[in-house]
């Protein structure tokens, strides 16, 4: 095999996930602080990937209009991900978790087919910004430029993340909550809007994942229930609720998925499933993650 | 006052008079009922009966269907023989994964049971050789039923309904072997175990030997109700081991009401009968569903049969029998 078609393969790899670390990251997020495992991210995800061809139709596809279109779903999708928690889903916090999880499997039933009454069931894409339109020769592979761009966003936000959540005030408050509700209610903190601030973060992430993934690939009804299990997959290699656990979670996913198919054609949708089970039997809290309870 | 009224004996009969009523469609649809009400109340021995919470129950319903499937198309199995197979071919399966399952708790348990279900999904989808991948096993052949031919009243049927007749026989010795196995012994310990984990524990119960056995049993019952749904449905596809198929049992579950025996069959037969209406109307039947499931979450977490047991005391302002066990059977064994 040549370097570079290996490099290239990497490179592929890096690339997916980068984009499942944009969602796995808000899904950790959340049931870190509220332990509460949304299978409705994916449908987030969903909707960030319509609104942003939605707002590229109305801006017109010239121009940059692509980076509003990206900000403008991931804040609608963080928007409706807020109302939903505060309206619907805090009623649920002191019932088993069956219930909540059955809640947000509903959200995916109704979601899609809201979407598909929307937006129709047709494929629909959206084209590259013009500013990162070209691409580039790297080690004999051609590398789009968007791709590398998306290379490059992953380990950045997951540096904006890890600092706001070690260095400032609110992201002290934000780790207390995931460590000890009651406690950090005793001393005065209002943990109902913490509940909702990391619905809202965790909703924007889905969605600027979804937005952002539309120059890449196609919208498709369905895509909301593929990628939840992979967002499944990389959060709990990684460790539910550790951060960089999702996000050495997500490397690992995108190479297995990339080599995978050199090793066993055909089977990489079945060896990171593998990998998964392969770590909740001799790791059940991940590889960065703390036993919790 | 003890006026009973033996309901599973009138359903029983009930069913039996569907094929004469003469409508292929309302055949169907019982026949759909029958079978998916096994297949929910197999996952409530888990969730309703020793508090397990599984996302991957389809993965035996699809081991079931694909392993009845291929030995009756491809081998030429007898059916019953086929139908046991898929059973037991289910069953060993939920212990290899049951095994890893029940040494994690809670979430950590759904997550591996969803995992064990995918690697289930991606075998089917992919094998292509034998499960025939995307496309699935079309033309599963229903059973040989010619000598029904020699029964009278029988042989005029369509062989869908004389299938149906042949379902709900073995459904029904599947639920009386539930329902044994729930009243049993065995059972008990399983309710105290959803009750208390850590008493059971310490009165000297092998809590995950005990989940493990109704974990084997749960898949053994679900692959049954697959099989049968594999001809059922004239195919087996991958879409059958998928985790939105996992959810199925649940809703159904959820719906009936999981305190109780017979509300996982209540919630199947009410899920299926809205699925017919409903798709008459509109395509966007997983809306309704979704909106049905939020005002059940919300405002009637019993279930159907929940409800109208409730409804009952305070018409009556008497306890009825409640869904846990009145009596405690940890002190009155320790």
């Amino acid at each position: 095999m040549e370097p570079s078609f290996l490099f290239g393969q990497f490179l592929g790899g890096l690339t997916a996930a980068m984009f499942l670390f944009l969602i796995a990251s808000g899904l950790s997020l959340i049931f870190g602080v509220l332990r509460v495992l949304n299978f409705a991210h994916g449908s987030f995800y969903m909707l960030g990937a319509y609104l942003a061809w939605q707002i590229v139709r109305w801006v017109g596809p010239e121009g940059e209009g692509f980076w509003l279109a990206a900000l403008g779903a991931a804040l609608g999708v963080a928007i409706l991900g807020a109302a939903i928690e505060r309206l619907l889903l805090r009623h649920l916090y002191r019932r088993e978790e069956l219930y909540q999880l059955l809640f947000t499997y509903a959200l995916v039933l109704v979601l899609a087919d809201v979407a598909k009454v929307t937006w129709g069931t047709g494929q629909l894409s959206v084209s590259r910004p013009p500013s990162l339109s070209g691409s580039l020769q790297l080690l004999g592979i051609t590398v789009p430029h968007y791709n590398l761009f998306i290379i490059l966003l992953g380990p950045t936000i997951a540096l904006v993340f890890w600092l706001l959540l070690q260095r400032t005030a609110i992201g002290r408050v934000v780790r207390a909550a995931a460590l000890d509700r009651e406690m950090l209610s005793a001393l005065g903190a209002n943990v109902g809007w913490i509940y909702t601030g990391m619905f809202f973060v965790g909703s924007f992430l889905a969605g600027l994942g979804g937005a952002l993934v539309t120059p890449t690939q196609s919208i498709v009804p369905g895509m909301d229930v593929a990628v939840i299990v992979d967002a499944f997959i990389v959060v709990v290699i990684g460790g539910l609720g550790s951060f960089w656990g999702t996000f050495l979670g997500a490397l690992i996913f995108g190479q297995v998925l990339a080599f995978g198919i050199l090793v066993f054609p055909g089977f990489s949708i079945f060896a990171v499933s593998a990998l998964m089970a392969t770590i909740l039997v001799v790791r059940p809290w991940g590889l960065l993650g703390r036993p919790i309870r | 006052m003890t006026r009973r009224v033996p309901w599973t004996l009138l359903v029983a009969l009930t069913l039996l008079v569907v094929p004469f009523l003469g409508s292929r469609f309302y055949t169907f649809v019982a026949t759909d009922i029958v079978i998916l009400a096994l297949f929910a109340t197999s996952l409530n021995l888990l969730l309703g009966f020793t508090g397990l919470v599984t996302f991957g129950h389809a993965a035996y319903f699809g081991i079931g269907a694909y392993t009845c499937a291929l030995l009756m198309k491809e081998l030429g199995v007898p059916f019953l023989l086929a139908w046991l197979a898929g059973g037991a071919m289910a069953a060993f399966f939920a212990a290899v994964f049951g095994f890893f399952c029940v040494r994690l708790t809670k979430i950590y348990f759904a997550m591996l049971t969803l995992a064990f279900a995918q690697i289930v999904w991606a075998v089917c989808f992919k094998w292509n050789d034998v499960t025939g991948g995307e496309q699935g096993l079309p033309n599963v052949p229903y059973p040989d039923l010619e000598w029904m031919d020699a029964v009278p009243l029988l042989a005029d049927f369509r062989v869908g309904d004389k299938f149906f007749f042949v379902a709900l026989v073995l459904v029904a010795c599947c639920f009386a072997a539930l329902r044994r196995i729930v009243d049993s012994p065995f059972g008990r310990i399983l309710t105290v175990i959803r009750d208390n984990p850590e008493r059971a524990q310490f009165i000297g119960i092998n809590v995950r030997l005990y989940e493990l056995a109704a974990f084997v049993v749960a898949g053994f019952f679900a692959g049954l109700s697959g099989a049968l749904f594999g001809i059922f449905n004239r195919g087996v596809f991958p879409d059958f081991a998928y985790w939105t198929k996992s959810a199925e049992p649940l809703i159904m579950t959820l719906l009936g009401g999981m305190g109780h025996f017979w509300g996982p069959a209540v919630g199947a037969a009410a899920l299926i009968i809205l699925n017919q209406q409903i798709t008459s109307y509109t395509e966007y039947w997983p809306f309704v569903l979704g909106l049905v499931l939020m005002i059940l979450l919300f405002a009637f977490p019993g279930g159907i049969v929940g409800t109208l047991a409730g409804a009952r005391w305070r018409l009556r302002r008497r306890p009825v029998t409640l869904p846990k066990p009145a009596s405690d059977p940890v002190s009155r064994n320790a």
